[in-house]
């Protein structure tokens, strides 16, 4: 497809801007000359060429509305289109940052039930919803973390972080002046406890755990590691992007966790929009919320406010107060559902999983083969082993029978990982038709391999080059001279 | 409601292929003493036709004011029609991060023309797919450059936004970096001989925000030769993108950086975000900058096609050892700005010079009141700086009225007291700024 800028023609646009109805001004006496700029090269278009040009990209992009996006870890779940509607609505939409709290009092309503919520869901003392996406919350998170043992005078260096992690966990860590340390999985793929003792010493701040971790397996022995990390005066994190797994069942700040990030546009319903707008919020027990990030919330009777008189706090982590509009539609998902819709969403997101677990289990390596939550981890190595087919044809060839992949090569400590993750918003039909198709492709690896090393075959560009793209990297398009 | 579609019977063929008998066998790894009952404090689901009239209801106990004249950081623009039925599209919102290019060109291509076009706006060569905001933007920039030159000390101008400035020190502090700020002088530019004597060989970059929270247009050009004498990075942001429109870009004039709020360009002003940061750089830094970049290519029949690339940068590969955490960005919110800024195309300008004209329009209305006079001297774009005799009391006026009048910049800058930080832009008319003149000449 062409370039907006190989359909631009000089003397065309797309939007008229309208008239001024005030006297124009001479730009120059205004803005010293040396201050403008010389020339401003935007393409030109005409509106129908824009809106060909933005449809037929839209129409080489999958998303959920278009079919089964098993994507282990981001649990891409239906996105209901009355979150989107009432978002839309201008009372939200029209509402400076700025305005007087008198006048949003319905805006910080929401945010501070939404709050309150969000205590409930997690058991947690307090939550932040100014952080932008779930490695923000990371971030956030890690820093009161931070400012907690300072605050005490500790100096602690470490941060344990298990190698099923996700990839932000270690980068959030040494981004706030951590060391981080891997600590091993044992073989059920739990945290090997014996290791987690050798490892936890008074210069240990936290450990970050992913619950249920990364190959969707809960933690049996939840409450010893929390013992571990708490009897050396650390703080237990909690990465809380498998909340889908057990909403309505257990509460992270029950299990121990002192803070515990989110990711909304995952567990909450909201779209991911092709890489975002997310929204991360942050969690906190009792002992930490003097830490949380300014401004926060206030409740007088029933009027609400912004206040950043808390001394010990963090600071501020982004401009204004979060993404709100990303709230108003997890907010709007929780209150359609309720309490007993959240607890369902998680009961079927977990037998969705353990049914596809099943169904495959026959044609596909299962490194870790016991009950799973809301996703499951298969393994390639069979396929490599016996035909040379690698997880990526897999993958690629799943998109020829119309379906989304799943995660590929994570967690780092399975080879030829395959991540599935179905949520709870699939119906039988579709998990019975993925399955089908995996147990196809599974014969097509032996029987013709080939095929499924050359898939795609139905895209409009197959396999691309990676390689080239990092070694001579283009980001910007240059005019031909 | 809920959104499950099984049947009762879809759920009892589903145990028995897993070999389960219940629903609760399969949450049998949760031990027995941290089982919930029933999840606290959350209101009873609610039918689609509720939902909507409990958000409405909200919705509706927000007064929307009828005219704002507060920018500082969040600018009211006209959104054209196109940028809404685009970002609408399911095939765009519904998607994740576009790890499988084949089935991801759409927002691949959409992002790669986006960094195309930011690049050429703000002056440099290469931009990224998008941060969180301005401020965090602006804050992951100052992160780069301290870790790049192993250097310590992060230099900000006063006139930085303060929300920004505060964003900065959070990152700097978690990071062990300290942080010096900039006076202004009477013009409401950085005070270049401060600067010069703040620079020594421990500076790792300086911050500057052009225009800047004031509306001042910082002379960003000789700030960048004091800056690179010293060995210090130079990273600018910018207020209103639309300014870009019409200014001399940072890039042009030598920055390293150019950072700031991508909101102006398509994206409402949902009461803070989603907003967009806007990360540009000079090209030698490719290999290090935060985010996602999207990449062409070529795939295996020698087609045309893209990427996300150079993802050794980020922390799924990197870890530990990566120079940002971020995963997530804001890839609907830098599609709305593509859009945006391919409709308006040369436009822009324009549209920059009417807000120069409602400004300039609104200024002089406001210095006819007696008592009100401008405080700095430096050119401005579409915010400006008035002294009056009582700020609080102009803006209740105005509030009274429906109207968000100037923000009070005593809040931060102590010694600015009595001033008021007024925005105009073209949602403004005529008709408006004389009704605001009107309702300040009154009394009460």
């Amino acid at each position: 497809m062409d370039l907006i800028f190989e359909i631009s023609k000089g003397g065309r646009n797309a939007v008229d801007v309208s008239a001024s109805d005030v006297p124009s001004v001479k730009i120059e006496p205004v803005i010293d000359k040396k201050y403008l700029r010389a020339e401003l090269d935007l393409p030109e278009v005409a509106e129908i060429d824009l809106i060909r040009h933005y449809t037929n990209l839209s129409r080489r992009n999958f998303g959920v509305d278009l079919g089964f996006y098993p994507l282990g870890s981001c649990t891409m779940k239906y996105n209901p289109k009355v979150n989107e509607n009432v978002a839309a609505l201008p009372g939200f939409t029209e509402m400076h940052p700025y305005v007087p709290a008198e006048f949003a009092q319905g805006n910080l309503q929401l945010i501070y039930e939404m709050q309150q919520y969000l205590c409930g869901i997690f058991g947690m003392a307090e939550f932040t919803l100014q952080p932008a996406a779930g490695a923000h919350g990371e971030l956030t998170g890690i820093m009161m973390i931070k400012k907690y043992f300072e605050n005490k005078d500790q100096k602690r260096r470490f941060i344990l972080i298990p190698d099923t992690a996700h990839g932000t966990n270690p980068a959030s860590g040494a981004l706030c002046g951590f060391d981080t340390v891997t600590l091993r999985s044992n073989s059920e793929g739990g945290v090997d406890i014996e290791h987690l003792q050798s490892l936890m010493t008074e210069d240990v701040a936290a450990l970050m755990l992913t619950n249920p971790n990364t190959l969707g397996l809960f933690e049996r022995n939840i409450e010893k590691v929390a013992q571990i990390v708490h009897d050396k005066g650390g703080l237990l994190y909690g990465d809380g992007a498998n909340a889908n797994a057990f909403l309505g069942k257990t509460r992270p700040g029950d299990l121990g966790f002192d803070v515990i990030h989110l990711n909304l546009h995952k567990t909450f319903s909201t779209p991911h929009g092709g890489g975002g707008p997310g929204s991360g919020p942050v969690g906190v027990a009792a002992k930490l919320t003097d830490y949380l990030p300014i401004p926060r919330i206030v409740k007088k009777k029933q009027e609400y406010n912004w206040s950043d008189k808390f001394p010990d706090s963090i600071g501020r982590m982004r401009s204004f107060y979060g993404n709100f509009n990303v709230v108003v539609k997890a907010y709007t998902y929780i209150r359609s559902v309720g309490a007993e819709g959240l607890t369902r969403a998680t009961e079927m997101a977990v037998l969705n999983a353990n049914y596809i677990k099943e169904k495959l289990k026959p044609y596909f390596d299962l490194p870790y083969d016991r009950v799973c939550m809301h996703e499951c981890v298969f393994s390639g190595k069979r396929q490599v082993a016996e035909s040379g087919v690698h997880t990526t044809d897999i993958a690629k060839r799943l998109i020829d029978y119309g379906y989304h992949p799943p995660t590929v090569y994570f967690p780092l400590i399975v080879p030829e990982a395959i991540m599935i993750e179905p949520t709870e918003t699939e119906s039988k039909e579709t998990l019975d038709a993925f399955c089908e198709a995996m147990i196809a492709i599974a014969a097509e690896a032996k029987e013709n391999p080939d095929c499924v090393k050359n898939a795609p075959l139905t895209t409009p560009v197959s396999r691309l080059d990676e390689v080239l793209a990092a070694r001579k990297p283009d980001v910007c398009w240059k005019k031909a001279d | 409601m809920d959104y499950c579609p099984h049947t009762t019977q879809d759920i009892i063929q589903m145990q028995a292929v897993i070999g389960v008998t219940s629903l609760d066998d399969l949450f049998a790894d949760i031990p027995q003493k941290f089982r919930l009952k029933q999840i606290p404090n959350i209101p009873a689901a609610l039918s689609e036709q509720q939902t909507v009239a409990v958000l409405s209801d909200l919705a509706r106990k927000n007064k929307l004011p009828q005219l704002t004249l507060t920018g500082a950081g969040a600018y009211h623009h006209f959104i054209p029609a196109v940028v809404g039925h685009i970002i609408s599209r399911a095939e765009f919102y519904t998607a994740y991060t576009p790890y499988q290019a084949e089935i991801s060109q759409g927002i691949l291509q959409a992002i790669y023309e986006y960094q195309t076009m930011i690049a050429h706006l703000t002056g440099t060569e290469i931009a990224n797919a998008s941060m969180y905001d301005g401020a965090s933007a602006m804050a992951e920039a100052a992160v780069l450059c301290a870790k790049m030159s192993n250097r310590t000390k992060i230099i900000v101008a006063g006139s930085v936004h303060p929300e920004y400035r505060q964003v900065v020190r959070t990152y700097s502090w978690a990071n062990g970096y300290t942080i010096a700020e900039i006076p202004y002088t009477a013009s409401g530019q950085l005070d270049q001989a401060a600067l010069q004597n703040e620079l020594d060989n421990q500076v790792a970059a300086v911050l500057v925000q052009s225009p800047n929270f004031f509306g001042v247009i910082e002379d960003v050009a000789s700030i960048v030769d004091v800056a690179h004498k010293k060995g210090a990075l130079l990273i600018a942001g910018f207020t209103d993108g639309t300014a870009l429109g019409i200014l001399q870009p940072a890039g042009a004039v030598g920055a390293d950086f150019v950072v700031g709020e991508g909101q102006s360009f398509g994206n409402p002003l949902n009461y803070g975000g989603p907003y967009l940061g806007i990360f540009a750089a000079r090209e030698k830094f490719m290999r290090r900058i935060p985010g996602r970049l999207v990449g062409a290519t070529v795939d295996k029949n020698g087609k045309r096609g893209f990427v996300l690339t150079l993802q050794t940068r980020e922390q799924h590969i990197r870890r530990e050892k990566a120079t940002s955490n971020i995963c997530s960005n804001e890839a609907l919110c830098a599609l709305a700005a593509g859009v945006y800024l391919a409709a308006l195309g040369k436009n822009l300008r324009k549209l920059a010079e009417i807000n120069i004209y409602k400004t300039q329009y609104l200024k002089n209305k406001l210095l006819q009141l007696k008592g009100w006079r401008e405080v700095f001297t430096a050119p401005i774009y579409n915010e400006f700086v008035l002294r009056c005799p009582n700020p609080r009391l102009t803006n209740e006026k105005l509030k009274n009225e429906g109207i968000i009048g100037g923000y009070e910049l005593q809040k931060y800058y102590p010694e600015l007291e009595n001033t008021l930080l007024f925005c105009a832009t073209e949602m403004i008319s005529k008709e408006d700024i004389d009704r605001v003149a009107t309702i300040l000449k009154s009394r009460v």
